[in-house]
């Protein structure tokens, strides 16, 4: 990982942007949306989305060289103490960034025929969930990955609820908010746990607090509830469970960025906090590799098997993915 | 300080968790949630805790006064945003639930489904 938190040389005014003009977008569609004609508010969300969707692609290219680090308010650390937020973009986070925005453009523009009556509300979700998913992918501060991924994850229960005249989507979307919003808190501990004891959230901070000492038991516990919780939202044995009931009920240009990219991020955000955080204290320990190959090979066997005895195709594809 | 608020906080943790887990109601369960949730308010304050410090309010006091942990109190202000609506949207589709099925009883729902 680069010196986050000393980088004073590579400041980039573009890193907000993902999150700032779909946000902003989504506020403004939601407050205008009885005004707003259907076709005009479409155009607007799919414009934002391009729009979003050119910074991406310009911040992948930008961060080949290095990580660009974005200090809020231009609050540099002073002393090596990170005291504002940042925006941290590597190379990985703004390519998923940029994959976010492909999809939900695609997702705007298949919407539009899937759907007899599209209402503005659907891409004011959908600009929310993609904003929120891009600065998961691009923040470098723990807590701001816990807010970015509780905003995400509000607006995909809401999206994968969108039907609510149909019964299975509302009890599909029930089971999936109730499994990750607790994922969600074991996240929330874990990043207390670390704040405790190295009084940074920073990531680069608490990389350096944390290397200069052996891993006590508290720094584990804590890596194991912030795993854990991203691996919720990553569907692996054992927390598959909400996944099949989710995919198959959210309509299927949801399904597209659900499958296509949210629970990928929720592998990245484990991969992203081992390897930023806890690499230098917990070592590549053997045992943590096996542990995480064992459940990715126990969730493509039961992914198989489930797929062996489903009927319905989308909850195959569910299964498959 | 002593460790009597983590126990409480683990204690709140596991009480939501369990109240999930044992659910027949599914407005029960979001207040389970939202118990589990309060777990994490006491964590984080009692993280931030220092004896006999003020509160985090420099226009009056000497800067060198000890005072607890501004940011642990900012992120639990941002957490009861999030927990808010979360548990909004939950219950709202409680209701959707209610509507459709008649029922809020989990075991019931699912046997709807099958």
């Amino acid at each position: 990982m680069n010196c986050e938190s000393c980088g004073t040389d590579d400041v980039t005014p573009m890193a907000p942007l993902p999150v700032a003009i779909p946000l902003i977008t989504a506020a403004i569609l939601a407050g205008l949306r009885s005004v707003l004609p259907r076709r005009v508010s479409f155009w607007i969300a799919l414009a934002a989305a391009a729009a979003t969707l050119a910074c991406c692609v310009d911040l992948l290219h930008a961060s080949r060289g290095g990580t660009l680090v974005y200090w809020f308010g231009n609050w540099q650390p002073r002393h090596g103490v990170a005291l504002a937020i940042s925006f941290a973009v590597d190379p990985i986070g703004a390519g998923l960034a940029t994959l976010v925005s492909l999809l939900a453009i695609t997702g705007m523009i298949f919407a539009s025929r899937y759907f007899d009556t599209v209402g503005t509300l659907f891409h004011t979700l959908l600009l929310a969930f993609m904003g929120a998913m891009c600065g998961f992918a691009l923040t470098g501060d723990i807590f701001n990955l816990f807010v970015f991924f509780e905003l995400m994850s509000a607006a995909a229960y809401a999206l994968a609820g969108y039907k609510t005249e149909d019964p299975a989507p509302v009890q599909g979307a029930l089971n999936f908010a109730i499994t990750n919003t607790i994922g969600a808190y074991f996240v929330l501990v874990g990043i207390g746990l670390i704040y405790a004891h190295t009084g940074a959230l920073n990531m680069a901070q608490i990389a350096r607090t944390l290397d200069a000492e052996p891993a006590s038991p508290l720094v584990i516990a804590a890596f194991t509830l912030i795993v854990s919780g991203f691996l919720v939202k990553a569907a692996i044995v054992p927390f598959h469970y909400w996944l099949a009931d989710a995919h198959t009920v959210a309509p299927t240009p949801v399904c597209l960025l659900f499958s296509g990219v949210m629970v990928e991020l929720g592998l990245y955000a484990a991969a992203r906090v081992y390897w930023s955080i806890f690499a230098g204290t917990l070592g590549h320990a053997s045992a943590l590799r096996a542990m995480i190959v064992g459940a990715g090979c126990a969730t493509a066997l039961v992914g198989a098997g489930m797929c062996w005895s489903e009927r319905n195709l989308k909850r195959l594809l569910a299964f498959l993915r | 300080m002593s460790h009597f608020p983590y126990g409480v906080a683990a204690w709140l943790f596991l009480v939501g968790l369990y109240g999930i887990v044992t659910s027949r109601n599914l407005v029960h369960l979001v207040i389970s949630l939202a118990v589990l949730q309060s777990s994490t308010y006491i964590l984080l304050l009692g993280v931030g805790y220092r004896t006999g410090a003020v509160a985090p309010i420099f226009a009056t006091i000497p800067p060198s006064t000890p005072a607890v942990d501004p940011v642990v109190q900012a992120l639990v202000l941002t957490d009861i945003v999030v927990e808010v609506t979360v548990v909004a949207l939950i219950l709202a589709l409680v209701v959707q639930v209610h509507k459709r099925h008649g029922t809020i009883d989990p075991d019931e729902l699912r046997k709807l489904r099958d």
